[in-house]
């Protein structure tokens, strides 16, 4: 492989700054007291308390999994303060005129800009800093329509029946050891609920944020898509650049019931750490969504970011007809590492899944698929389709593919297809001879590798994703 | 234009062009003929500054500035073209998106003003049908799924887009049909202009048929053997090489 691309130089992280906010964060450590500190700041009801008391007894009896081809050392949980909070958010604010400066200029440089006459165009925003969530946009014109957008932390009070409902429905408590950590010291997200027949007039997007040192960011998101309704979703992350690496290990529950639509998007730009591998954010996820009858749940993922990924958004396909979709861009490069994919679990009759992952590896970074497709012994005509590519940009890095195939059903229906390319020389000369710089010709290159996915995405944010992607390269050639 | 001394060059270390010369005027054709093996790929790729093409002896001067020691992105934008003898597949990267991209780094090297998408599209269209591709292959993947001879057609109409001084066609006629060879040479002739040049490398008498050239080469282990005219071609033709060589 060429010189140009074996060098490796170092990118800034754009999103690298840190916010000067005066913050209230607790000492380090876990124990059923931080539990009560978190449950108490956020004036819980028992019920509330009782089930993170519950999900942190389950965690003490669990270890942390291994199974992921991922190589870091372990997390010493007595290092990392499970909350953190603006000082100034103690009396929270009532409108977007009584929220610190300092916050809206954070967003403002990270191109979010929060007063609802600037946020895109149709699109309502909620923002979580670190362990609370700080604005939510265009609330009224939601509420027109009966949608119900906030925090989490607020939906325990204003929406507690569907909150109790459905919190832990689809990710029970015990799923696994990063989950019930989880449960148990969960600190804010977001909560949407569509109500049936509703189709949300805008996009709902989240802005998840990490700011003070030391601190873990445990969100926990919601979103109930009520009979026939339909919703698109869709988050991004950043965080300061710092030498450590720090905890992020969310929970994201979706719930479709008959003949609804959920669709979620993620661009995930978690601070990835420096070119000699130290620092960034450790990604430990747990998304997962369950379709009742008819309904559909489409996951679309673009991560950039972080230094360990582990993260598998899942579709339960519990109802006939249902349909689950996964459509993901991962990228690394430098030390980064991910493990992602998806597991698709075909319970009802002719239910669907289509699984396209599109892998990128460069610099001395490693890559996995990982994907379970499961057939249920009642899931007459059920049908997957899975294609899984990756591309290595130098020959340091590396991709791996891990396709697990369970089928009860002797109808069901799996394709599986793979590939692995490279960017090749004769590919950048090509371009190179057309006039076209290296740094352009291998984001074209790539973009092109990533359009399956991308054409996915909602409009804005697939030009957002693309841009992403072209910085995220930058320098990954000489 | 362009005036080869003395070029020696190797790859891996292994010295493929061992002394060649040659002088190409404003608006000539030259064509390069000459066994498998030889080093004309080479002498393409040196020129256009391929990596891995080292260069340890001559010089090259294009328009009386020395290219050696450019980038080949440079030398393209200086115009400098070379139609591949195996064009690549750039999967998902639509030919549009690829030739707006180059045509907007060349005019903005060149300090042209940059086209407008529509006019681009206009033009891109234009050669399309210039060369007999369908416009359709605008929103195909670069060369992807392309037959060999679309491939071919695909390097001319970018050719034509471009507007290079010089052009090196490597073996573009290998492999098309007499009705694609009748295609490219019409491209190259609605190119042809006092302040252009072409090198033509060709195995075949028959693309000097309808490109007639100025002059003809031979090029055997990284030398040139013998020049003459359009004669030359047609005396390749019916004796192939192996008597110049033991000349
Ligand atoms: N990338 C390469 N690596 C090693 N040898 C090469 C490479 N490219 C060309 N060569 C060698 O250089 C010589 C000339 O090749 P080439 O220029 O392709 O010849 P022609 O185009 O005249 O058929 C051949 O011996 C070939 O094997
Ligand atoms: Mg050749």
């Amino acid at each position: 492989m060429s010189d140009v691309i074996d060098e490796y130089v170092k990118t800034e992280y754009e999103a690298g700054f840190v916010t000067d906010v005066d913050s209230e964060t607790i000492a380090p450590g876990l124990s059923e007291d931080v539990i009560r500190f978190i449950s108490a700041k956020k004036n819980e009801p028992d019920w509330l308390l009782e089930w993170r008391l519950k999900a942190y007894k389950a965690w003490l009896e669990m270890d942390e999994p291994e199974w992921a081809h991922l190589n870091y050392p372990k997390v010493n949980l007595d290092e990392v303060s499970f909350y953190s909070a603006p000082k100034s958010m103690e009396n929270a604010p009532k409108s977007l005129d009584e929220v610190d400066p300092e916050l809206i200029a954070t967003y403002n440089k990270l191109g979010i800009p929060l007063h609802e006459q600037e946020v895109l165009a149709g699109v309502a925003v909620d923002i979580v800093f670190d362990s609370v969530s700080i604005a939510t946009t265009f609330k009224e014109k939601l509420a027109e329509a009966g949608v119900v957008f906030c925090p989490i932390s607020e939906a325990v009070h204003s929406h507690p029946e569907l909150v109790k409902k459905y919190l832990g429905s689809v990710v029970p408590q015990k799923d696994n050891y990063f989950a019930a950590l989880n449960c148990a010291v969960f600190s804010d997200g977001s909560f949407v609920y569509i109500p049936k027949g509703v189709r949300c007039p805008m996009e709902l997007s989240t802005y998840f944020r990490i700011n003070e040192a030391n601190t873990g960011q445990f969100e926990r998101t919601l979103i109930i898509a009520d009979e026939a309704s339909h919703v698109s979703y869709l988050e991004g992350c950043t965080a300061p650049m710092r030498d450590e690496n720090q905890l992020h290990a969310a929970v994201v529950e979706l719930v479709c019931l008959d003949d609804a639509e959920i669709k979620y998007s993620t661009v995930q730009n978690w601070y990835p750490g420096d070119e000699n591998g130290l620092g960034g954010i450790y990604n430990f996820v747990t998304k997962r969504g369950v379709c009742h009858t008819n309904a559909k749940i489409s996951w679309t993922q673009v991560e950039t970011g972080s230094a360990i990924t582990w993260k598998y958004p899942s579709v339960i396909l519990r109802g006939d007809n249902s349909i689950g979709e996964f459509y993901s861009v991962a990228l690394t490069r430098n030390f980064q590492q991910a493990d992602t994919g998806t597991k698709m679990i075909h319970l009802g009759k002719n239910t669907k899944s289509t699984i396209i992952s599109k892998g990128i590896s460069a610099g001395k970074s490693s890559n996995a698929y990982r994907g379970l497709v499961r057939m249920s012994p009642r899931a007459d005509g059920a049908r997957n389709f899975t294609q899984c590519d990756s591309l290595l940009i130098g020959d340091q890095c590396a991709a791996h593919t891990f396709p697990y195939i369970e089928s009860k059903h002797p109808n069901a229906i799996i394709e599986h297809e793979a590939t692995t390319s490279k960017v090749s020389d004769d590919q950048l000369f090509l371009c190179l001879q057309r006039g076209i710089e290296t740094e352009k010709a291998v984001s074209m290159i790539v973009n092109g590798f990533c359009k399956e996915v991308f054409k996915e995405l909602p409009m804005e944010f697939a030009v957002e994703a693309g841009k992403l992607l072209e910085v995220s390269l930058e320098g990954s050639v000489g | 234009m362009l005036t080869i001394k003395n070029l020696q060059a190797d790859v891996e270390e292994k010295n493929i062009l061992k002394g060649l010369s040659l002088d190409v005027k404003p608006g000539e054709i030259h064509a390069i003929m000459g066994p498998n093996g030889s080093g004309k790929s080479t002498l393409g790729y040196v020129l256009s500054g391929r990596e891995g093409y080292q260069v340890s002896g001559g010089s090259a001067e294009l328009n009386g500035e020395n290219i050696l020691e450019l980038e080949a992105d440079e030398r393209a934008k200086k115009g400098l073209f070379l139609a591949f003898q195996y064009p690549v597949e750039i999967p998902g990267v639509s030919n549009m998106e690829f030739l707006k991209a180059s045509v907007d780094a060349t005019r903005e090297y060149q300090g042209k003003e940059a086209l407008d998408t529509v006019s681009f599209m206009k033009l891109a269209r234009e050669k399309c049908k210039a060369v007999n591709l369908d416009p359709s292959f605008l929103k195909r993947g670069v060369n992807e799924g392309f037959s060999g001879g679309e491939k071919k057609r695909n390097e001319i109409m970018q050719m034509m887009l471009l507007e290079p001084s010089l052009c090196i066609l490597d073996e573009t006629d290998s492999g098309l049909d007499i009705d694609a060879l009748q295609v490219v040479a019409d491209g190259v002739n609605a190119c042809r202009d006092e302040n252009r040049s072409f090198i033509i490398v060709t195995h075949y008498q028959r693309l000097l048929d309808y490109i007639v050239p100025d002059k003809v080469h031979v090029l055997s282990d990284g030398k040139i053997i013998k020049s003459g005219d359009k004669s030359l071609a047609l005396e390749l033709e019916e004796k192939g090489y192996s008597w110049i060589e033991k000349e």
